[in-house]
C-alpha cells in the first residue's frame, strides 16, 4: 500500500476546489475554478451543473499535476459541497434537465407558505429539524417537478434523478450512465426536508405532501463509507465520504465530542454545536441537522445557528458607507478608540434571525450622541458580530442544556485581532483558530481517510489539529453584563419598524 | 536654515509650483517663477522626472507632477491589511519550522508585533499582538533598520540597553550588522533578546518595493541552531520563502 496522499474536492457557491492532504493533514496542492452565476430574475440563483463537473474534473487533474501524483497516489477521495443546491438530471443520458437551483435561490417561498398549510413554517420540523423555508432542497425539486414540461411523468417512471451536489458529483466520479451510484450522506439528506432525523431515511408521508417522487431520491449513505470507485482520473480511487460544507468544518475541526463547536466567520457566519447522539429540538429557532455519521457507527447530531450579517456589515461600512477602504482597515479605525462611545449597531438588514425570527424588524444604529466618531462606529460594527454570536450560542445551550468550554473558529474573518477578541469577551469563553487548513476540506478529507483506514480514528485526527491562536475573555463581569443589556436594548429597538401592510410581499 | 541642501530647497519649491496655480509649466516659467538660471532649473526637473516625481509632455515639452508623488501618499500599508495577506503564509512558516512566527512593522523606534502565530505544540502560550520588542537587540528590529535609514538615525547612537550579554550595545557593531542585514538578505538574533531564544527575520516589502515589515521564527536556541551554534540553513530558508510569499501577495515581484 503505497498510497500516500487524500483528495478533498469542496464543491462551493462560487467555485471548485481540489485539494490533496498528507498523513499530517498538511496541504500539498490546492487548484481552483470558478464557475458562472446566473440570475434569470430577481432573487433567482442558478448554476449550470454540468459546468460545474467540467471544473470538478479540471481541479481535480490540476492539483494531481501540481503535486506530481497519479490516481496510483491516491488513498480516497472525499467530497464537500455547498448543502441544499438543486440538481435533476436524465438517468440515461446523464444531462441536467434544467439549471441547479442554488440553496440562495428564493423562487419557492411562496410554495414554502403554501406547503405550511394551516400549521405554518414548522409544519415538518419534529421529523425534519427544519421550518419550511426556501433554502431546502425538497420544495425546489417539487418546483421544477411543477414548471419543466413533462417532467412529473419522467420523475414518476424513474427516468430522473435528483441530487444536492454530493451526489451529482459521486454519481458522475463512479462512472456516471455507466454504472454511476446515486447516493447522498445524511448530513446532506438532512438539508433536504424530505430525511426523518430519527430513521435516518426518506420520510415517505413528507415526500408525498410536497409532492416529491420516491423513485428519483438517491440512497441515504453514512458519511464515511466507500460509496464506489472512481472512474476517469481518479480511477480506482474510492470515492470514500461525503458532508455539506458547515458539516465538514465541524469535522475539520474536530469537534467530534458533544458539546464541541465550530463558527466559521464569513459573510454571514454559521455555528454548529455537535450534541452527540441526540436530537436536540430547537425552541429558539436554531436548526436541527446531522453532524456527521461515520459507518455503521451512530449519527452525531447538531444544532446550527447562522447569522445572515456579519462580514457584510464591514462590507457595507466599506461599500455603502465608504468610511473605510478595505475589509481590513475597520480594526485600524476601531482601535483609534477605546470603546463603542456608546453606540450599537444591529443589521438587521432583512429581518432578525436567529433566535428572534422577526420579519419586521430592520436594521439601527442607536445611542448616537455627539461624541460619537467613525472609531466608534467602527467598534460597534465588530460588536455585533460577537453579540450576534453570543446570542446563538445563548440559544443552543438554552436548547441542548450544554454550556460551551470554548469555540474553535475558521473563515476570513478570524485575522480580525480585536473581533476574535471581543468574542471571547462577550462569549466569557476562549477563542480558538487552528492553522489555516481548510477546514472544510480537511473534514472530506478526514472522513473519506478514516472510511478506509488511512487514519485509524478520531484520536489520531485530533493530533492533527493545532492552536495556531487563542484569545482568552479580558472583559470585567460586570462591563460585559453592561454591554450585553445595551445590545438587548438596541435589538429590541429594530423590530416592529416595518408595518404590516407593508410587508414585502415575500 | 543652516545645513540645508540648497538643491533639495529649490526642488521642493519647483513641486509646490508645479502643485498650484497652472499646474503645468514650461521650464522657462519654472525658472522664472523661483528666480532660478534656466540651467539650474533645467537640471532639477530632469532630476525630478528621473524619480517620477515630475513628467514631461512629450508635445509642449512642459512640466507636471508625476504619478510617483501620487503613490508616495497611498504607500502607508494598514497593518492589519498587512496581517490579513500574511495569516496562510505564517500559519505554513509555523507548521513547516515547528516555532512561534512573528510579523512586526516599525512603531515609535521599536517593533510592533503585529501577528502572532503559535507554535504547533499546542502548550499553553499567551497572545502577543500588540506588543513592543526592541528594535536592537531583535531579528526583526535589525531587518526593519537595516533597510530603513531613517529609522535607524532615530535610534540614535546608543549605547542600547543590553538584555543579555550578547545583545548588541554600540553602534559600530549594530552598522555591521545591519550591512551584513542587507548583503545576505536575513537577520538572526541568538540569544541577544532573551537567554535560551534565538530567531531569524526576513524583509516584507511591497508593491513599490518599499518596505514594510519583517517576519520571524523564533524558538529555542536548540531547535532554532544547529550545532555549530549558528541558525539552521534550513529554517532561514523557510523565512526567507514566507517573507517573499507574503510580499508576493502585497504585489510584489520576485526578488
Amino acid at each position: 500500500m503505497t498510497a500516500s496522499h487524500i483528495a478533498a474536492i469542496d464543491q462551493g457557491t462560487t467555485s471548485s476546489r481540489c485539494i490533496l492532504f498528507d498523513a499530517d493533514g498538511r496541504i500539498v496542492a490546492v487548484e481552483q475554478q470558478e464557475h458562472s452565476q446566473v440570475f434569470p430574475q430577481p432573487g433567482w440563483v442558478e448554476h449550470d451543473a454540468a459546468e460545474i463537473w467540467t471544473r470538478v474534473r479540471s481541479v481535480v487533474r490540476g492539483a494531481l499535476e501540481r503535486a506530481g501524483l497519479t490516481a496510483a497516489d491516491v488513498r480516497a477521495v472525499g467530497i464537500t459541497n455547498q448543502r441544499e443546491t438543486t440538481v435533476l438530471w436524465d438517468r440515461h443520458t446523464g444531462v441536467p434537465v434544467h439549471h441547479a437551483i442554488v440553496w440562495q435561490d428564493t423562487r419557492t417561498e411562496a410554495l414554502c407558505r403554501e406547503l405550511g398549510r394551516n400549521v405554518g413554517q414548522d409544519r415538518f420540523r419534529r421529523e425534519t429539524g427544519l421550518p419550511l423555508a426556501s433554502y431546502f432542497a425538497g420544495p425546489k425539486i417539487r418546483w421544477l417537478l411543477d414548471h419543466v414540461e413533462g417532467l412529473r411523468e419522467r420523475a414518476e417512471a424513474g427516468d430522473v434523478l435528483f441530487g444536492t451536489m454530493d451526489s451529482w458529483l459521486i454519481w458522475n466520479l463512479t462512472g456516471g450512465v455507466d454504472g454511476g451510484r446515486h447516493v447522498t450522506d445524511v448530513t446532506n439528506a438532512s438539508r433536504t426536508l424530505l430525511m426523518n432525523l430519527h430513521t435516518l431515511q426518506w420520510d415517505e408521508r413528507i415526500a408525498e405532501s410536497i409532492g416529491v417522487p420516491l423513485a428519483m431520491l438517491p440512497e441515504i449513505r453514512s458519511s464515511a463509507e466507500v460509496y464506489g470507485e472512481a472512474v476517469g482520473d481518479l480511477a480506482g480511487v474510492p470515492v470514500a465520504a461525503a458532508l455539506g460544507d458547515q458539516q465538514a468544518a465541524l469535522f475539520g475541526q474536530t469537534c467530534f465530542a458533544a458539546g464541541e463547536a465550530k463558527s466559521t466567520y464569513g459573510t454571514g457566519t454559521f455555528l454548529l454545536l455537535n450534541t452527540g447522539e441526540k436530537i436536540v429540538h430547537s425552541y429558539h429557532g436554531l436548526l436541527t441537522t446531522v453532524g456527521f455519521r461515520i459507518g455503521d457507527q451512530p449519527p452525531v447530531y447538531a444544532l446550527e445557528g447562522s447569522i445572515a450579517v456579519t462580514g457584510s456589515l464591514v462590507q457595507w461600512l466599506r461599500d455603502q458607507l465608504g468610511i473605510i477602504s478595505t475589509a481590513a482597515e475597520v480594526e485600524t479605525l476601531a482601535g483609534t478608540v477605546e470603546d463603542n462611545g456608546g453606540a450599537y449597531v444591529v443589521p438587521a438588514f432583512s429581518g432578525l434571525f436567529a433566535p428572534y425570527w422577526r420579519s419586521d424588524a430592520r436594521g439601527v444604529i442607536t445611542g448616537l450622541t455627539r461624541y460619537v466618531t467613525k472609531g466608534h462606529l467602527a467598534r460597534a460594527v465588530l460588536e455585533a458580530t460577537a453579540w450576534q454570536t453570543r446570542e446563538v450560542v445563548d440559544a443552543m445551550e438554552k436548547d441542548s442544556g450544554v454550556t460551551l468550554t470554548a469555540l474553535k473558529v475558521d473563515g476570513g474573518m478570524t485575522s480580525n485581532n480585536l473581533l476574535m477578541q471581543n468574542i471571547a469577551d462577550v462569549l466569557d469563553v476562549p477563542v480558538e483558530r487552528p492553522y489555516v487548513a481548510e477546514t472544510t476540506a480537511l473534514g472530506a478529507a478526514y472522513a473519506a481517510g478514516l472510511a478506509v483506514g488511512f487514519w485509524d480514528g478520531p484520536e489520531t485526527l485530533r493530533a492533527n489539529w493545532h492552536r495556531a491562536a487563542e484569545w482568552t475573555p479580558k472583559m470585567a463581569a460586570d462591563t460585559r453584563e453592561r454591554e450585553h443589556r445595551n445590545w438587548l436594548k438596541a435589538v429590541e429597538r429594530t423590530m416592529g419598524w416595518i408595518d404590516q401592510d407593508e410587508q414585502p410581499e415575500a | 536654515m543652516p545645513g540645508a541642501i540648497q538643491s533639495l530647497s529649490r526642488a521642493a519649491a519647483i513641486l509646490r509650483l508645479l502643485a498650484g496655480g497652472e499646474r503645468r509649466l514650461g521650464l522657462s516659467e519654472v525658472a522664472a517663477g523661483l528666480g532660478l538660471a534656466k540651467g539650474t532649473a533645467h537640471g532639477i526637473l530632469r532630476t525630478l522626472q528621473q524619480e517620477g516625481f515630475v513628467e514631461q509632455d512629450p508635445e509642449s515639452g512642459k512640466y507636471q507632477l508625476g504619478a510617483e508623488l501620487l503613490r508616495l501618499g497611498q504607500s502607508y500599508l494598514d497593518v492589519h491589511e498587512l496581517r490579513a495577506r500574511a495569516l496562510v503564509w505564517a500559519d505554513d512558516l509555523a507548521r513547516a519550522a515547528g516555532e512561534t512566527v512573528y510579523l512586526g512593522v516599525l512603531h515609535q523606534r521599536g517593533v510592533l508585533v503585529v501577528h502572532h502565530v503559535f507554535r504547533p505544540d499546542d502548550s499553553r502560550q499567551v497572545l502577543e499582538v500588540g506588543s513592543m520588542q526592541p528594535l536592537h537587540a531583535t531579528a526583526l528590529g535589525k531587518v526593519l533598520l537595516a533597510y530603513d535609514p531613517v529609522a535607524r538615525g532615530e535610534l540614535g547612537d546608543g549605547p542600547w540597553e543590553a538584555f543579555t550579554a550578547r545583545t548588541v550595545t554600540e553602534p559600530a557593531a549594530l552598522d555591521a550588522q545591519c550591512a551584513l542585514v542587507r548583503e545576505r538578505g536575513w537577520a538572526d538574533a541568538v540569544e541577544e533578546t532573551w537567554e535560551g531564544v534565538a530567531s531569524v527575520a526576513a524583509l516584507i516589502r511591497d508593491r513599490r518595493r518599499n518596505p514594510v515589515g519583517a517576519v520571524c521564527a523564533s524558538g529555542a536556541v536548540e531547535t532554532v541552531c544547529g550545532p555549530d551554534g549558528a541558525v539552521r540553513p534550513s529554517l532561514v530558508a523557510s523565512v526567507r520563502t514566507a517573507a517573499r510569499a507574503i510580499s508576493r501577495d502585497l504585489g510584489a515581484h520576485r526578488f
